[in-house]
Formats: structure tokens, sequence, C-alpha cells
């Protein structure tokens, strides 16, 4: 694919077939109004159900290696986390952000859904940031944190992958993208397709920011001939399918991050272990690993200084073992943290303990905290954003209580 | 807007083109479009013939097969083996991935059914009211059953009386479900008294989404009171596999509800009293206002003119919501044929995409199934509409702007420099393609971009990018 043109490329060589390309809006370069903060927060929703006890394993509770014969297997110095808790395996490259203070999570946390443990429900719930579906689910917490603030614009949050989220629907803009779309066309192509649309500044302006953003997610936007377009195409049907869109999708959010964008989030799936966890569960923390230290290379060490990340999931899963080496769903769970503007290196949370007794619904880790307050925190703390705000807008009825004091 | 055609004139001028644009599912090779309103309405009358070509399965049958899941289940629970749960999974997930290849192939269906449909308007209704009354599975067996729902609750009462489209959708089975209704008891019944210490109670879902989506509308003169009333009426709404709507006067709220001022039912629950409401509240001037505004914003304009919505809203209010009147007040007024023209949503261009190129049954047949997903699903969702998947019971944005995104934008050329994979054998001149899919009057900065392109492939795709397209 030698001939696939970068879009400097593509504005030389279109000057060169004589295209006064410097007054086309399709490559003229968008410019934004200013931020409204200069602290970043990446929040990544964990879409299946995390089994917390797993990434983030509890080897001093004296129940742990009973409940998980399959699981709970070898306990290796090299990723204790302290002498209470240790990492999973997939995890350990993050083990230089523990010891830099740079990662932390909080144990036996959940959101306040209970009881029917569905995926669907759980996930609604989680992203809409209320306690039950009463009222119904219009809008999603993040988006509406953005709610209110001045100087908000399109490109200060961006939701990133193939799906809408909740989490950013609502009435405060949030762009949109996935590193999947390529226009496809060819230069000439882009350009016959700029003057069709001049007259309909709607769809031009939306194509011309698409132009951009298509520019700078790792591919071509434009490509030299059929062959390059067929290529380009097939090329992103295996990214689509395959197991790397995470990395595309790390490194447009670190781009776009150390410009003008103050929030990204997206998803990654994968968490459903019913079976055969200890082979399952790897895949997924090792992308959850890639994602947080490609965003960690790319936004660079002054941005990575302002930088929150939180993961969160719908449900932790079941504390023993079902017959498959697997889990079920459950109720309590860990949330990650990460970032250099994070106080980590500390395993946040109040351990509730793994006898038969602590246990909620006698099956499921006891959530002793509420993820939306450490998600509210995180913002308290990026943003200034009041607790009134928080407490009643963004995560209404929500008791903020005291300051977990997780930033620097 | 370059695009469009000029109207002579203040008054309405019919025009074929727009008509089956903007009414329609998109102009076609082989489908002449309608010539008068009169021809437009009587397609919406009664089942095309493009229904029984392209069958999509009804709800009922939908049932019958989780009905044989449930059994098979069943046997499963009732052995004693070791790897119950194991066999109880693999039972569920054969179950739905031939659900899912049944989906796929509803879709290739409705997109047959939009291509070579000689009702488009029929076509556009179903797909609208279907949107406004949104319901997808939230039991895993379920999960599939979107089409067959629309197939029986909505087609049927598609030229009928608004009210028995309502009370089809709302009391149906994968409403109940969507809505969480399943799971809602009246709480001084006679089946939660006798369980007290489970503590059963309302669900207040349904009965909101009603008022606020489905009838009256967000602005209506509803209050928390009458959401609650209207959810004690709801209790005893409940469904089987094996007969679909049940009725259970047990778990029913007993005692009379007051609903926007007037009381419903008495001491033993029973159907008609949810049917009474629902009638009243079809009939409503909030609803007749809601529902003239939607139409005029999902087939005219993102702000329709008010003089437009007055006169839906009247001949609804006239005609206590008979359908067909209401479609013929907006046909027939002069501000439904002028304007640019709302952005196609995702699933509209696809279709007048395909309309345009004459897809047609052996396109289909060499379709497979595995092509369905790359082809159709994923673009759709990267365009921003992914396949019966809006996530709430509101349906689709009709926001222009939520389509026109620029994510939902791009990924419209890269699935439209794909179609020669789609319809191999459909490969027209781009300079006759513009006639074809834009009319006699394309205009003409498209006409040369279709013949200045560098390939066929993207001849095509600009075409189908330009705003006369982009647009109905």
């Amino acid at each position: 694919m030698t001939h696939i043109l970068s879009r400097r490329g593509f504005m030389m060589r279109s000057a060169a077939i004589g295209c006064s390309l410097a007054a086309s809006p399709l490559v003229t370069p968008m410019t934004f109004a200013s931020a409204p903060w200069d602290n970043r927060l990446v929040v990544i929703i964990l879409r299946g159900g995390l089994d917390g006890l797993d990434a983030v394993r509890p080897w001093g509770d004296p129940d742990f290696v009973n409940a998980r014969p399959s699981l709970a297997t070898e306990r290796d110095p090299a990723l204790a986390l302290d002498n209470y808790f240790g990492l999973h395996p997939a995890l350990a490259p993050l083990m230089p952000l523990w010891q830099a203070g740079e990662l932390g999570f909080v144990h036996a946390a959940s959101q306040p859904y209970r009881d029917k443990r569905s995926h669907f429900d759980g996930q609604d719930l989680l992203e809409a940031g209320l306690a039950s579906r009463e009222g119904g689910l219009r809008d999603g917490w993040l988006n509406r944190m953005l709610q209110g603030v001045p100087n908000v614009t399109a490109d200060t949050t961006y939701a990133i992958g193939r799906e809408d989220m909740l989490l950013t629907r609502g009435a405060a803009l949030v762009l949109r993208w996935t590193p999947e779309v390529d226009i496809g066309l060819s230069a000439q192509g882009l350009m016959l397709m700029e003057l069709t649309m001049q007259d309909d500044p709607m769809l031009a302006q939306a194509m011309a920011q698409a132009v951009n953003l298509a520019d700078q997610d790792g591919d071509p936007v434009v490509m030299a001939d059929e062959q390059d377009m067929m290529e380009g195409m097939a090329a992103d049907q295996k990214v689509l399918k395959g197991s790397k869109s995470h990395e595309r999708i790390a490194d447009f959010a670190a781009q776009q991050l150390r410009q003008d964008a103050r929030i990204t989030s997206f998803s990654i799936g994968g968490w459903d272990t019913h079976a055969n966890q200890s082979r399952v569960l790897a895949k997924p923390l090792s992308k959850l690993a890639d994602t947080i230290l490609r965003l960690k290379d790319g936004v660079g060490a002054n941005v990575w200084g302002k930088t929150t990340v939180i993961a969160m999931t719908e449900f932790g899963r079941t504390v023993r073992e079902n017959g498959t080496k697997g889990t079920d769903h459950g109720t309590g769970g860990v949330m990650v943290l990460s970032g250099g503007a994070l106080r980590g290196g500390k395993v946040y949370g109040r351990w509730p303990g793994l006898s038969e007794a602590a246990l909620y619904d006698r099956r499921d880790l006891m959530p002793t905290d509420d993820v939306r307050r450490w998600a509210a925190w995180a913002m308290r703390g990026s943003f200034g954003l009041s607790r009134d705000h928080l407490e009643r807008v963004v995560f209404p009825g929500l008791d903020l209580a005291d300051d977990p004091n997780m930033l620097l | 807007m370059g695009g469009r055609r000029k109207r002579k004139g203040g008054h309405v001028a019919f025009d074929p083109i727009i008509a089956e644009t903007r009414f329609g599912c998109g102009l076609s090779p082989v489908v002449r479009p309608p010539e008068t309103i009169a021809e437009i309405l009587d397609g919406t009358s009664q089942p095309s013939h493009v229904e029984t070509q392209y069958p999509i399965a009804s709800f009922d049958h939908y049932l019958t097969r989780v009905l044989v899941l449930g059994e098979a289940r069943k046997k499963i629970r009732a052995k004693n083996g070791p790897d119950k749960a194991q066999e109880l999974r693999k039972q569920l997930r054969v179950f739905l991935r031939a659900s899912a290849v049944d989906q796929r192939h509803w879709l290739v269906q409705s997109m047959l059914r939009r291509s070579s449909t000689d009702a488009g308007f029929r076509e556009r209704l179903a797909f609208f009211w279907a949107d406004h009354f949104t319901a997808k599975g939230k039991r895993q067996a379920l999960r599939y059953s979107s089409a067959p729902y629309a197939e029986s609750a909505i087609r049927p009462h598609l030229t009928g009386r608004f009210e028995d489209m309502l009370i089809a959708a709302v009391t149906h089975p994968l409403m109940l479900s969507f809505l969480d209704q399943e799971k809602s008891v009246g709480p001084a019944s006679p089946f939660a008294l006798k369980r007290q210490a489970k503590q059963f109670g309302l669900n207040e879902n349904l009965a909101r989404e009603v008022l606020e989506l489905h009838t009256l509308g967000v602005a209506g003169p509803y209050s928390q009171t009458d959401v609650r009333q209207l959810a004690e009426l709801f209790a005893g709404l409940q469904w089987k596999t094996d007969v679909g709507l049940a009725y259970r006067p047990e778990i029913a709220e007993p005692g009379a509800e007051r609903v926007l001022g007037k009381w419903y039912g008495s001491q033993q629950g029973q159907l008609a009293d949810i049917h009474a409401v629902l009638r009243d509240l079809a009939r409503h001037p909030s609803t007749a206002r809601h529902i003239a505004h939607k139409l005029a914003v999902h087939f005219v304009s993102d702000a329709p003119d008010d003089a437009l919505v007055r006169a839906i809203e009247a001949a609804y209010l006239d005609t206590d919501g008979h359908l067909p009147a209401v479609y013929h007040a907006m046909l027939s007024h002069t501000l439904s044929w002028q304007g640019a023209g709302n952005v196609k949503q995702p699933v509209e261009f696809v279709g007048s995409s395909l309309r345009a190129l004459g897809f047609a049954q052996s396109d289909a047949t060499a379709l497979e199934d595995k092509n369905v997903k790359t082809q159709f699903l994923a673009p759709l969702l990267l365009m921003g509409q992914p396949w019966e998947g809006a996530t709430g019971p509101d349906g689709w944005s009709e926001d222009d702007q939520q389509w026109a995104s620029p994510q939902g934008l791009a990924a419209r050329p890269q699935w439209a420099l794909s179609l020669p994979e789609i319809l191999p054998q459909a490969r027209p001149d781009p300079r006759e393609f513009v006639r074809v899919a834009l009319g006699p009057d394309a205009p003409e900065r498209v006409v040369f971009a279709a013949g200045a392109a560098e390939s066929r492939r993207e001849g095509i795709a600009l075409v189908l990018m330009s705003p006369a397209f982009q647009r109905h």
C-alpha cells in the first residue's frame, strides 16, 4: 500500500493536479474554542462484569483460596501490591505504574444495582449513573456532568468506539469517533464530494470534521486508487473484528487529550467469564493494561500528570468458582484507577471479608462502597465541580461523603 | 438547497420525485413513482405484495420457538447431572445463534421490501410506527424478536385508528417485557397480600412511557399521580409464552384508578379497563398534537411549520385518530412539499441506496449470512443506527444533527464504496445512475461529479453522498 497518502501528501498531490485546496473546507484544520479545564479524565466502561477478585486478588483473606481452587493457584510475590492484595498476572505490565503511584484500585465497590444481575440493566444503570430504571434512562452521567459547564465545546469530550454509549448521551455536546471509520474515497473523490456538498453547510461541516478526525486516527484518510481503497477497507474489516482495535482507540484518545479534549470515554468488553476463566480473563486484562500504558505514552509526561483514568464495570462476580472453572454474575467488584494525577499505590475501600456470613446474598463480594462516589470525586478533583452539581445532577441522590483524597 | 427542485408558485404541486423520496423509499430503476396523493394512500391501505413476497416471521411464530426452547430447558433442569448449568447455557446459545441468523435474514427481507415495493409510504410508516413504539427483547429469549413484533403489532394497524395500534403495542408481550410491566404487581392485590414477605410492588416504567412517549408527550398535562394511577391500572398485564398476552386479575390493584381526572376500573381488575384508558389517551388533544408534530418532524422537517402541524392535528381530532385521514392531511398540505428535507437516517440511506441500484432477490440469495454482518450490521452501527438497536423506549432521534455527525456521515461513503460487493451485477454508469437516483432534474454539480469520478465505484458513491440523496 505504498500509494496511500497522508493528508499532507494529499494536499501536495492535489496542488499538483491543480485544485485550490487551501480554500477547501474539507482539508482545512478545524479551530476549536478553548477548553474549560486543563485536567484530563478518561472513563472506561468494562462491559460484561469484571471479576474483581481475580484482577486484584485478596491473598490475605483466609477464605480466598478455598473459594477458587482453579483460579487462586499461585501467589507470585512479584505481583504483590501490599501484604494483602496481589495483581492478576495479565496486569503485570502495570506494576511500574503501581510503584510510581500511578495505579490504584477501589475494592469491594459496586453501583447500587442489586440482585437481578443482568448485563443489560447493569450497564444501562452504570452509564446512566442512577440507582434504578424507574423514571427512565435518558442521558448518561458524563453528559450531565458537562451540562451547565461554560465553554464546553464539541471537542471537549470524545466518545470513542463503535457504540453510542449511554454514558455520554444527552444534551451536552460530545463528539463521537471510532478509528474504524475511513472515508475511503480517493483524493479526487473527496474533492468531488466537497463540491456536491458546498451548498449544504450541515453536511459539509460534518464531513470536514470527519476528514480531520480520520486523518488523526492512525490510518490514511484518502486512498490513491481503487486497489488501495479495497486493501484499506479489508484492513479496516480486520481491525473491526480483530483484537487490536483497543490500541487504535487508546492512541486516538491520547492524541485528542494532548490537544483540546479533556474527557474521553470508551469501553472494553470480554469480561463475562463464565467458563475457563484462568485462560479467558487474561485477554481483556491485557487489553486494559495495554490501553492504560498506551494512554500514558501517547499523552506524554506533562499531560499524564494531569490525567485521571477510571475503569468501572456493571457488577463483580461470584466469590466461589462455578462448575466450569469460571464465575457467574455477582455484585461487589473492583474499580481501576490510574493516571499521573492519581494518589495511587493504594487499594482503597473497606474490605468486607469472604467468609460466607460476610458475603452478599451468601454468594457475592459484599459491596462496601459506591463506584459512583469515586467517579464523582475524580470529577470534583479534576474539574472542581460543586458537591451540589455532583449529588443532584450528575448522580441524583448520591452521598459524596468524605473526600477519599484520591488525587494529588 | 442546490439539490431540490424548485416549486412553481406557492401551490402544491404534486411532484412524483418528492413523493417517492420524501414519502417513499427513494427512486428506483424498475418501479415508477406514484402519480397522485390518492395513489400513495391507496398503497398504504393494505399489505403490499412485498410483504408476502419477502416474509418476516410473526411474533406468534417466534414465541413457538421460545416455547420449544423452554421445554428443552425444562428437561435439562429436571435431570440432576453435574453439567446442568453448562447444558442450559449451551441450549440458550444455540437458540440465540439461530435467532441471530433469523434477524439478519429479516434485515435483508426488509431491505428487499424497501427496494422493490410500489407502496413506499407504507414501508416508511411501518418503520416510523415501530420506532414510535420501540420495543426490544430484554429477556435473552426475546432478544431478536423486534421484527416479528413490528410485523404483528404495528403493520396490521398502519391504516386503522391510532388507538388500535396503541393497544396492540402497549399490551404486547415484547413491550411488557421491555418496559418491566412483567415485574409490576399491585401492592394490595390478592397475589401480593398472600406473599407479603416478598414485597411485591408496582413498576411505573410502562405507565410513564405510555404517557410521555406513546400518547400525550413529555409536555402533556399529566402528573406523577397520573403515572402512579395508570401503573396501578396496568397491574395485571402479563404474558405467557404459550398464549401471548395473559391478563392476571389476581395481581391487579383492587379499586378504581383516576387517570387525567377520569375513573377507570373497579374492585375486580379487567383488561377492558386498560383498553378504555388507552382509548381515552389516544383521543386526547395532547396526543393529537404530539403525533401530528412527530409525523411532520419525521417526514418533512426537524422544525416543521406550525400551520402544517395544526392541519395534521385537526384531521386527527376530527376523526379520533383515524390514520388515513391524518396521513392525507400531511400529504395534501403545501408545506409538506417544500424545503430541503431531513437527513436520511442510516436505515433509510441504506434502503434507498439499494433501491436505486435495483437490489433484488437474486442479490439477496447470493448474500451469505456472514456478509450481512460485515455489509449491513457493522456499517449501520458505524453510521450510528445499529439494526433494531435503539437503546431506549424513545427510539431513534429525529435530529438531523445527530445523523450528520462526523462519524455517522463518514461511515456512509465507506459503505457506499462497498456496494459493488453487495450488488456485483449492478454496475451502472454513474452518469446514468445520477438520473436514476436523483431524477431527471439532478443537480448540476452532482451530475458533474458523477461524470468526473475516477471509477464507477466512486461515481456511484458520490451520487449517494450528495445532499440531494442524503436528504429526502
